[in-house]
């Protein structure tokens, strides 16, 4: 049996199909396509959970997404463990584990629930008016304590084991919603021959005909006639139909975020299922047809396990078959509700009275629960409910009258009317306007190609519904090129028409500043709390949100936000429209983080580039280092080797044997046409048109602003022909940089760029032996040092391959740079290894580059500049051309405050003990003993312990620092204070530069 | 104005909270005022207070066009900090963290400035000398940020993942214990009480659609949508706003608007201590006193008005967020929005004097304003009583960018903050 | 997410093909090593910021790789046209109001 309140022979799930589930330990049956909620209410539990403040004992108020009371935590596995999942909304599957949160020790006796007898003390806003004094116990004892109380569900603490998946889509007509209204839309937009897709957010189509058992469609039953077209739009080939799926975001340019839940509701997820997938649909126009979500009646109590929204209660009743009560009261200011009575009067449940505020309820509504001998109480308020964990009693009294009447129930059904659905159209930043007839928001002016449809639209009368609908659907699919003939004719029948509807507070609740009538349940608002904030002097409806926290709970005010608005509007005095509305913002409902990231993680995360020969640094044992995108070989150790050690015989091998060098990440870029040279004389502070083909050079860039922006060598392979290489990090801004003023400022000159980063593999062979490493692997090049010097370029092969060898050299070493195309990279790497171990030649890692260019003086931009160094700052004045009339940076160079003096300079830094390394970043001084805020000279750029010059260097940007050679400076540590002398020459090795031209 | 303590919550307790008066006043505005400022966030009305409460001048109107605290002040993550590079930075945001320790109880209202340690992981060779030099620089300056191994980070935040083998492995840290966050609606309402308790107007709805100027080119006062209002001096604090404002005065400011976005998770019991940021995968996170998770994410690429942005920008950071922390992957956003931050090109703040006397711009604090918000609504309030610069805030002038002497925090650390 | 159309490619594609290159018609000085400070000022940092109708650059960087301009509106981000780089800075009242009401409005009356 799948629970005591299943009521045999109603609803539409199949009483063969069980799965069983356990909630709080205890283990309940539930019928195939029950919700939790669902399940829950037909054995009779209504306790499901605990409020956020007050720790409230709270049941089901709704039967959908807009849920903000009955959360729980619900799991698969241990790491399949998912908190705050809604209750209504969450299908069963058959071993699912469910429990309550945020109570202890158990659901029905929660030591927290003390907070509600303090609740006059915790009023809306009161931290901010205490826990101030002593000043320090805010972070020691308030705050803890607050915090500890914070929160609903527990957060996840295992890596998530499901993946997710996302696609992109593009349609002509997207519509949101399957009941009447989208369903009418899309059928007629379908048969247009538009490309549509139809979501919906529920496990079946069908919308407000889950409940709404009266409707007829076509002659046939309303819920029927949804499943059927659904099936005909589902067998169409310009249709995809997709359920489970919530439109949750209305982005920029027509763009809709949809989440898909594809496993959450089986109990054995195919293996390859991802959990969620992630839409996001480009359509050409949307409609709209999100209909509307029911308000609650606000009066003192109202948040009693078993008080519900009316259409749940049907929605329980005539879909899942289940009863919400055996006596069953009904409180309402619209039409709606009384349908629910009828309902369950129908079911065999009594109903002892329907409650309504109103004193003339629809005629239609009235004569009909008359006729089924329904007690109907006009011009009354239900003035409380009794009972704590589930409501037992609802006490009545005429508004204006002093006599109430306590009547007993284990159910209240309450409706205050409708609020239409207008999150995705306030997203889409279309504006709403308050109609004042029917009290309530609708889509005003469109911002985005959308129209909304049916009761999002207010549109209320079942035919007037359909009709708009279906033009709709045919005007959207012709707007977005569909030719065919959308015609169709769609007749509804509803049994009544509703009227009514209220916002706000009920009257008859009682004192307005201590009784709890809760609008927003999750966050215990009260509407005493708004009239509280109104008094304090919040007027604008933001600052009544923020200072409540009303409707920023889960659900998003999905329930709460009119009521708010209508009780703040009336302490103000004001019409509803100029207290204003907040913002709606995506999403309509929350989403996993893992659907909104879905493949991007681990290596499809942010996909880390790797050079041809990663594979062999791998092999050899190297550590790598992250630089940009780029995994870098950072050094070699071999066993036993720590960093140092592995570094210092790697510095000392290349400048006694040699070294080979994996260089490949080195921007490159081909810069081709008959007006290069002039191109790169714009580009750079240097000028190109001198450079000799064959030859190549040391550039600086600059912007605009005259500060460096990259360097590297570029090479003349012809007249209109230059290899230019950039910084690892560099490669794609500079070419964008170079783009930039090629095509927009200098678009008469004739020259391509050509990114070839990745089409060439760089080796660089450096150290006194690195020629006769690499001799008898070259052909078609003389590679002595007469026929092909220091600076020189040359295209030929190596081991068969063809090559654009560099003779460069970023170690102050003979060097060659072997450029090869990159699949040949590794093969070439290895044959040069072959002859480059046996003469005791090693690899070495980009620590060492650092190191040896280092002790040559030369920079790295990005470690030795910042953004705000110019070349003269850095002592490459030299690079300057100062004969070319422009170039980029020209003119930025000459600000006065780049041209004044004692600006930061590069200058070379040596500690008085010689075996002190500074630190890079450390700070330099000139009095170490003025007290804090400290005068800081400038700091350390490039620091290494120097196994070749056999003591520290260091490099360090340092105001006026060429005026400061010889000069004893400090750099104050935390344990001690070094002291250093700057030198303006930066070469601290081989200083006439004699081993580069061997 | 009615001191706020436990005392007067247990009172008022006992009559149903009857007793509370209004925060602020809503008066109309007068003829004229000694000194305007335009904008009603955390930097406008605190710049109003600090002009009433240290120099004497209590004839000030805050003229907001819309709803106090409802731009920036209302949509940003929180974060407090000072660990900055330059020293025109450290200047202005250690003076404020100065202040934000004491705000609480200078203010009497609980603006919950929680020192819960703001901690910047390192993920690279380059980050890490970066953020020694940040620590080196901020040590001799007497601000608090050391250097955590990564260990040290796990031990401080323990749901991160210092695994060798994530994407972006944690080589370190830089740890600022002081900084940390407060609640942002409290700052400005508790500016504007107090401000408001020495007789600062706060005129809400009021947008100013023109500042106006004498023959002698001073500005005599604004238009306004409730009409002209008179004043010698004009304070411009209008974040995203500044430049329509300013160009009424035929001022142009090197500044861009643009969307920054951040998204808060569903409330969850909490287990996340601090703040973490992350430069190179370009994302920051905490966890709020409600048990919501707050993330920030980067700027959109263009300028824009219309406090949205793309989708894309959340989607990365949260690509970011799952990568270091691998367990939320099961959390769910529940709201996301949109602010519009203005932008220098080098990334610090302008504030300062204008060409146009009586006209002072505090602006351009693009993603980095809340945390300053004592301290610069406190230099503000200096320059618009002296009519120049107090020391800390005399790097942070418009004239900069035409001599070149930028605050480049940016290139120093290319972080959004 | 905005949709951009590129005038070389002559379709719209995805924002994330596309790297914004700032304010468009802001040709750099040809005499450019002679301007005052204050021009370079003008030139390099001041920039009008509207709040309405920008011109700005874009980059199909990840398509065809040109540079072109577009005319969009900064508070609704709506495009209301692409251009080629080098094209004149196209006037206004050739393309607001003109056709380009928001076509759902349109849609909208033409249904009641």
């Amino acid at each position: 049996m799948s629970g005591a309140n299943r009521i045999s022979g109603w609803g539409r799930l199949t009483p063969a199909k069980t799965a069983r589930f356990t909630f709080d330990g205890k283990s309940y049956t539930a019928l195939e396509g029950d919700t939790v909620a669902s399940a829950l209410l037909a054995n009779g539990v209504h306790l499901l959970g605990r409020s956020f403040k007050y720790h409230r004992p709270r049941g089901i108020l709704t039967a959908g997404p807009e849920e903000p009371n009955a959360l729980l935590d619900v799991s698969r596995d241990a790491a399949r463990r998912q908190p705050n999942v809604r209750a209504t909304v969450q299908e069963v599957f058959d071993g699912m584990v469910t429990s309550s949160q945020n109570r202890w020790p158990s659901l029905a006796l929660d030591i927290g629930a003390v907070n509600d007898l303090m609740s006059p003390f915790f009023a809306a806003g009161f931290y901010y008016k205490t826990f101030m004094w002593p000043k320090k116990a805010w972070e020691k004892v308030y705050e803890p304590f607050i915090r500890k109380a914070a929160g609903l569900g527990e957060a996840p603490k295992e890596e998530d084991p499901d993946h997710y998946a996302g696609r992109y889509a593009h349609t002509d007509v997207l519509v949101v919603g399957a009941g009447v209204a989208g369903l009418s839309a899309a059928l007629a937009a379908a048969k247009s021959g538009a490309k549509v897709m139809l979501v919906d957010e529920q496990p079946e189509v069908g919308g407000a005909l889950h409940y709404d058992t009266g409707v007829k469609i076509n002659g046939k039953d309303g819920f029927t006639w949804a499943q059927e077209t659904a099936a005909e739009l589902k067998a169409m080939d310009n249709v995809t139909v997709l359920s489970r799926t919530t439109a949750f975001g209305y982005y920029n340019h027509n763009m809709i975020a949809l989440c898909e839940r594809v496993t959450d509701h089986k109990a054995k997820p195919g293996k390859n299922e991802p959990r969620e997938r992630l839409w996001q649909v480009r359509a050409k126009r949307v409609i709209l047809a999100t209909g509307q979500i029911e308000r609650h009646m606000v009066f003192e109590n109202n948040d009693r396990p078993g008080v519900m929204l009316a259409s749940a209660g049907r929605t329980f009743l005539n879909h899942f078959g289940v009863a919400v009560g055996q006596k069953v009261g009904i409180y309402t200011a619209h039409d709606s509700a009384y349908e629910a009575a009828f309902d369950l009067k129908r079911a065999g449940i009594s109903v002892p009275a329907i409650v309504d505020s109103r004193e003339k309820p629809g005629e239609a509504v009235l004569a009909q629960a008359r006729a089924m001998g329904i007690e109907v109480l006009t011009g009354h308020a239900v003035l409380t409910v009794g009972g704590k964990l589930r409501v037992n009693s609802m006490t009545v009294g005429r508004h204006a009258g002093s006599a109430t009447r306590k009547i007993a129930i284990d159910a209240l059904l309450v409706s205050a009317g409708w609020t239409p659905s207008v999150h995705l159209f306030s997203q889409s930043r279309g504006k709403l306007r308050w109609d004042a007839e029917t009290q309530r928001f609708l889509p005003g002016t469109y911002a985005q190609d959308s129209l909304s449809v049916g009761a999002c639209n207010g549109t209320d009368d079942l035919q007037a519904t359909i009709e708009e609908a279906l033009a709709a659907g045919e005007l959207m699919a012709k707007a977005a090129g569909a030719e065919g003939n959308g015609k169709i004719e769609i007749t509804g029948e509803a049994p009544f028409s509703w009227t009514g509807g209220m916002i706000g507070a009920a009257e008859g609740a009682g004192p307005d500043t201590t009784v709890k009538a809760f609008i927003d349940f999750q966050h215990d608002v009260c509407a005493k709390d708004i009239r509280l904030a109104v008094r304090e002097g919040m007027q604008s409806i933001e600052h009544i949100k923020r200072f409540t926290t009303n409707g920023m709970a889960s659900d998003q005010g999905k329930l709460s936000n009119m009521h708010g608005l209508a009780i703040a509007a009336e302490m103000l005095g004001k019409d509803i429209p100029q207290v204003g509305l907040t913002t709606f913002r995506q999403p309509y409902t929350p989403v996993t983080f893992g659907t909104i990231i879905n493949h991007s993680r681990g290596d499809l995360f942010d996909p880390a580039r790797k050079t041809p020969i990663h594979p062999w640094a791998v092999a050899k044992g190297a550590e790598f280092e992250d630089v940009g995108n780029w995994k870098r070989a950072w050094y070699y150790a071999k066993p036993g080797e720590d960093m140092h050690a592995a570094v210092a015989r790697e510095c000392k091998t290349v400048r006694d044997v040699a070294g080979i060098f994996d260089a490949s990440t080195l921007g490159k870029i081909e810069v081709v046409g008959p007006d290069a040279a002039k191109f790169l004389n714009l580009m750079y502070t240097n000028a190109w048109d001198t450079l000799k083909p064959g030859k190549c050079r040391y550039g600086i860039m600059t912007r605009e602003d005259g500060f460096i922006y990259d360097d590297g060598v570029v090479g003349r392979m012809a007249e209109d022909r230059f290899h230019v290489t950039t910084t690892t990090g560099g490669a794609p801004r500079v070419l964008q940089h170079m783009e930039d003023y090629l095509q927009t400022e200098f678009p008469d000159l004739k020259v391509w760029l050509t990114s070839t980063t990745e089409q060439w593999a760089v080796i660089a062979v450096q150290g006194p032996k690195a020629r006769e490493i690499i001799a008898p692997l070259v052909e078609g090049i003389d590679i002595s040092n007469e026929a092909f010097p220091h600076m020189s370029v040359a295209e030929g092969k190596i081991c068969g391959v063809p090559t654009r060898l560099f003779r460069m050299s970023f170690t102050g070493e003979l060097g060659f740079e072997i450029n090869v195309p990159a699949d040949y990279g590794q093969a070439v790497w290895e044959a040069v290894w072959a002859r480059a171990e046996p003469m005791g030649a090693c690899p070495y890692g980009t620590e060492t580059m650092h190191v040896l260019r280092a002790e040559k003086g030369y920079i790295i931009v990005g470690q030795d500049t910042d953004g705000t160094v110019t070349p003269d700052d850095a002592s490459l004045n030299w690079a300057v051309s100062k004969k070319k009339p422009d170039f980029v940076g020209i003119r930025g160079l000459k600000r006065p405050d780049l041209v004044a003096p004692g600006r930061k300079q590069l200058v070379g830094l040596l500690t008085k003990d010689p075996n002190g390394v500074l630190e890079e970043g450390a700070q330099v001084v000139a009095d170490p003993n003025e007290p804090k805020p400290m005068t800081m000279l400038g700091h350390v750029t490039s620091s290494y312990w120097s196994s070749n010059c056999g003591r520290s260097i260091a490099m360090a940007l340092i105001a006026d620092g060429k005026n400061r050679n010889g000069k004893t400076l400090y750099v104050p540590m935390a344990d001690r204070t070094i002291a250093v002398e700057v030198v303006t020459d930066m070469v601290f090795f081989d200083k006439e530069g004699g081993r580069l031209n061997v | 104005m009615r001191k706020y303590s436990v005392f007067a919550v247990v009172r008022e307790a006992m009559r149903g909270h009857k007793g509370w008066e209004a925060q602020w006043a809503s008066p109309e505005p007068r003829k004229e005022y000694d000194a305007i400022i335009i904008g009603g966030g955390g930097h406008g009305l605190g710049a109003a207070y600090y002009l009433a409460k240290e120099h004497g001048i209590t004839n000030v109107a805050v003229l907001e066009k819309g709803w106090i605290g409802g731009g920036n002040t209302g949509r940003n993550t929180t974060i407090i900090r000072s660990n900055y590079l330059y020293e025109e930075s450290m200047h202005i945001y250690e003076h404020s963290l100065k202040l934000w320790e004491n705000l609480s109880q200078d203010l009497n209202y609980n603006v919950m400035y929680s020192p819960r340690g703001v901690m910047m992981l390192s993920h690279n060779v380059h980050d890490q000398q970066s953020f020694k030099r940040h620590i080196n620089a901020n040590r001799l300056y007497g601000i608090d940020n050391e250097w955590l191994t990564p260990e040290q980070a796990k031990a401080y935040c323990p749901p991160l993942d210092i695994s060798k083998t994530a994407r972006y492995p944690i080589n370190g840290a830089a740890l600022q214990r002081r900084g940390g966050t407060a609640r942002h609606d409290a700052v400005a309402w508790g500016y504007a009480r107090a401000a408001s308790d020495r007789g600062v107007h706060i005129i809400q709805n009021c947008e100013v659609t023109a500042i106006r100027r004498g023959p002698d080119g001073r500005v005599v006062g604004v238009e306004t949508s409730k009409g002209f209002i008179g004043a010698k001096k004009i304070g411009v604090s209008a974040a995203g706003h500044t430049s329509v404002v300013m160009q009424t005065a035929d001022v142009r400011v090197p500044l861009q608007s643009q969307p920054l976005q951040a998204l808060v998770s569903e409330p969850l019991k909490p287990i996340f201590p601090c703040v973490v940021m992350s430069n190179s995968v370009h994302a920051y996170i905490s966890q709020s006193d409600k048990g919501e998770f707050v993330i920030g994410a980067g700027t959109d690429q263009y300028n824009s008005y219309s406090q949205t942005g793309g989708m894309q920008i959340i989607t990365h950071t949260l690509d970011a967020i799952c990568e270091l922390f691998p367990m939320f992957r099961r959390v769910k956003m529940m709201r996301q929005w949109g602010g519009i931050v203005d932008v220098t090109v080098d990334r610090s703040p302008i504030q300062g004097i204008t060409p146009v006397p009586g006209l002072f711009i505090n602006a351009g604090w693009g993603t980095g304003g809340f945390k300053a918000t004592p301290g610069s609504a406190h230099l503000f309030a200096h320059l618009i009583a002296k009519g120049e610069p107090h020391k800390f805030a005399a790097g942070l002038t418009l004239d900069r960018f035409r001599t070149g002497r930028l605050i480049d925090e940016a290139a120093a650390a290319a972080v959004a903050h | 997410m905005l949709l951009i159309y590129c005038p070389y490619c002559e379709e719209e594609r995805n924002e994330l093909e596309f790297r914004n290159g700032g304010d468009a018609h802001i040709a750099r000085p040809t005499n450019i090593a002679d301007i005052t400070d204050e021009e370079f000022e003008e030139y390099f940092f001041i920039r009008q910021n509207p709040k309405g109708l920008i011109y700005e650059r874009w980059r199909h960087v990840h398509g065809c790789g040109k540079f072109f301009n577009a005319a969009r509106d900064t508070v609704s981000d709506r495009f209301y046209l692409s251009y080629k780089a080098g094209e004149p800075k196209p006037d206004p009242a050739t393309f607001l109001n003109n056709g380009n009401e928001s076509a759902l409005n349109k849609d909208k009356g033409a249904s009641k």
